[in-house]
């Protein structure tokens, strides 16, 4: 009795070289073709989630092995640097909500303290503790989209919506003080648009006891996360003095191991009279900037706090009718109030010819506001030094040699928002 | 004033032009343009100078048509926390051009680019000195100039024409063509449109 095998082949339908039908088996075979050395092309964006906004990433592989990224920005440029030359002063401050869009109230705090420096004006002390207040909750804000964005990016869910839940109170505080969520031009020149309402320090209050609970959860869920470390851990190296070279600054710098905060080296806004640390990383990778970051947040809680302990009485804006609008009521009703309304609205406020740096720590990084003067109430040039433009150019050099999903990682872990890449 | 500013002067004598205190309290040094390299890398490698960060890259066109066009650059020393602020003045009825700081600072890459692409000023020895913000086939020249119309030059009709016209492929720059697999089958006449330096196809203004 003869036993018969049969041989089970795992097979496809195919062609064979003469065009004929036959089956093409699935195990290896000797003549597998050759692929090292065979590039691709791949096209990233603009319009992609994982790009945080209209960014293009022009990536060759080799594999799954980033052999080069070449990013493309621009695509959201709306010529803000030139718009301002057009504009008064307190004109420009829309302008810079709408440039780091995640941050707003920093970046009105940021183009005032700049302008405030040219033309030599002392600003009081509650509008500068209101300002404080202002700075920190963006810094919040900001991070905890970036938090949910990235734990997005490589597959955590949930921390995206506790930290979307935080930004939501914060936004409810920002709209009851400024009427706007995101839009926020809460500055003016030489003061604030308004003072803040009956509800809003104990409303800031309750937030900054119940936050620490929620960073808490992150910090349990994510990172002691053996899925979370593996994907952010060694990825996107920069070491301190790459970082130093490529004109890194906030979170990505400090993860670097350069303990470079604005706050505290360069202060402003009164910064050296509040007690917090400056968290710094140790590897440089993106596990560090998520260190950092979370980190910062429960620092800018701690600053809050201070700021509300120490919130004084007293006007917000300086007492300097060329500067600051009359009320209206005093405009309708006093010769003279109504003759400086008149002559700032129609005029603006003038500036003496010269040029005032300030650069301030934003939550992507420093955020510098450059104005030269000519003497009008237009400035001559207005730059914004842009954190997230210059951070993202050092990302060809983060993601070469990493793979594919590793460029998402990295990418995100730059904290870019396209509003204020392009301008 | 910045202590290193006289320490300028007396290494760099008549390279260095005035120096002045601006309203911020930063000190700003005027540099002849083609001493500029020389002024970056003595800022960064000197021991007690060292300005190993450079804060940004910028340009200043003034109303003013007499006066020139500035580059400036924010330097920092990280260490020491000192600032300094140099500027090259450049005449714009010249060609603009002034060398790259790109081989002290790699973060100049972008903010030269933006400066190029803003202003038109060429940085000789960049490596890849292509617009950045503006695209690649932009025609109407360099936007923050103060000759430029704060509308464009082009009407709006002639603009969307244009980008309705523009060939996919100009939308990849000419070194990423040419590392792409596929570029062996790309048709003909376009390899060699790319081959000319072509990035895509820009009609004439009316």
């Amino acid at each position: 009795m003869t036993k018969r095998t049969v041989e089970l082949e795992l097979a496809t339908p195919g062609l064979d070289p003469g065009g004929e039908a036959t089956r093409v088996p699935l195990t290896a075979t000797a003549e597998e073709p050759d692929l090292a050395g065979e590039h691709l092309l791949v096209n990233l964006g603009p319009q992609h989630p994982a790009t945080h906004g209209v960014l293009r990433l022009v990536v060759e592989l080799d594999g799954e092995t980033v052999v080069r990224c070449i990013p493309h920005v621009g695509y959201l440029h709306s010529g803000f640097e030139k718009l301002g030359e057009y504009r008064h002063y307190n004109q420009i401050i829309p302008l810079t909500d709408r440039t780091d869009y995640l941050s707003p109230m920093a970046n009105n705090v940021g183009m005032a303290l700049a302008a405030e420096r040219l033309m030599g004006i002392e600003i009081t002390p509650r509008c500068t503790v209101l300002r404080v207040i202002a700075c920190e909750m963006s810094r919040i804000i900001s991070h905890m989209v970036w938090l949910g964005t990235t734990s997005i990016d490589l597959g955590a869910f949930t921390p995206f919506l506790w930290a979307f839940q935080e930004r939501e109170r914060i936004y409810d505080l920002q709209e009851m003080w400024t009427g706007a969520r995101l839009t926020t031009s809460v500055t003016r020149v030489g003061g604030l648009m308004a003072d803040i309402p009956d509800q809003f320090v104990e409303g800031l209050r309750h937030f900054t006891r119940t936050f620490p609970k929620t960073l808490a959860e992150i910090d349990r869920v994510l990172t002691r996360n053996a899925v979370w470390a593996g994907r952010t851990q060694g990825i996107g190296v920069m070491t301190a003095a790459e970082a130093i070279n490529y004109s890194l600054s906030g979170p990505m710098l400090r993860a670097s191991g350069v303990p470079y905060d604005v706050r505290k080296d360069k202060p402003y806004l009164g910064y050296e009279t509040y007690e917090f640390d400056v968290p710094v990383g140790e590897h440089g990778d993106v596990y560090d900037r998520y260190l950092v970051r979370l980190e910062e947040c429960h620092q800018a809680n701690r600053i809050l706090e201070q700021a509300l302990d120490r919130l004084p009485d007293g006007p917000i804006n300086v007492s300097d009718p060329r500067v600051i609008l009359p009320s209206k009521s005093r405009a309708m009703s006093d010769m003279e109030a109504m003759i400086f309304h008149f002559k700032q609205v129609m005029e603006g406020v003038k500036a003496p010819v010269g040029e005032a740096y300030v650069g301030i720590e934003n939550p992507k990084g420093e955020l510098g506001n450059y104005f030269v003067s000519d003497g009008s109430a237009k400035p001559v040039r207005w730059r914004i030094r842009p954190p997230s433009f210059i951070n993202l150019s050092a990302l060809p050099k983060m993601a070469e040699g990493h793979l594919l999903s590793d460029l998402i990682a990295i990418n995100a872990s730059v904290d870019i928002v396209m509003g204020e890449v392009d301008r | 004033m910045n202590p290193t500013a006289p320490a300028l002067q007396a290494t760099f004598g008549t390279a260095i032009g005035r120096t002045a205190v601006a309203r911020d309290g930063e000190t700003v040094v005027y540099v002849a343009p083609d001493r500029l390299l020389d002024v970056m890398r003595w800022l960064r490698e000197t021991p007690g100078q060292e300005y190993d960060y450079l804060v940004d890259v910028t340009a200043v066109e003034y109303r003013d048509r007499e006066r020139p066009l500035e580059v400036v650059y924010f330097v920092r020393s990280l260490a020491r926390r000192a600032d300094l602020r140099v500027k090259v003045e450049l005449d714009p009825a010249a060609e603009l051009s002034v060398d790259s700081v790109w081989d002290l600072w790699h973060g100049a890459d972008w903010l030269e680019r933006e400066v190029y692409d803003m202003f038109g000023v060429a940085f000789r020895g960049h490596p890849d000195l292509r617009r950045i913000l503006m695209w690649e086939t932009y025609a109407e020249g360099y936007p923050l100039r103060k000759d430029f119309p704060l509308r464009g030059r082009f009407s709006r009709a002639e603009q969307v024409r244009q980008a309705l016209n523009a060939n996919p492929e100009a939308h990849y720059s000419l070194e990423e063509l040419s590392i792409a697999d596929g570029f062996a089958e790309l048709p003909a006449e376009m390899r060699e449109r790319l081959r000319r330096g072509e990035r895509g196809n820009v009609p004439d203004s009316p």
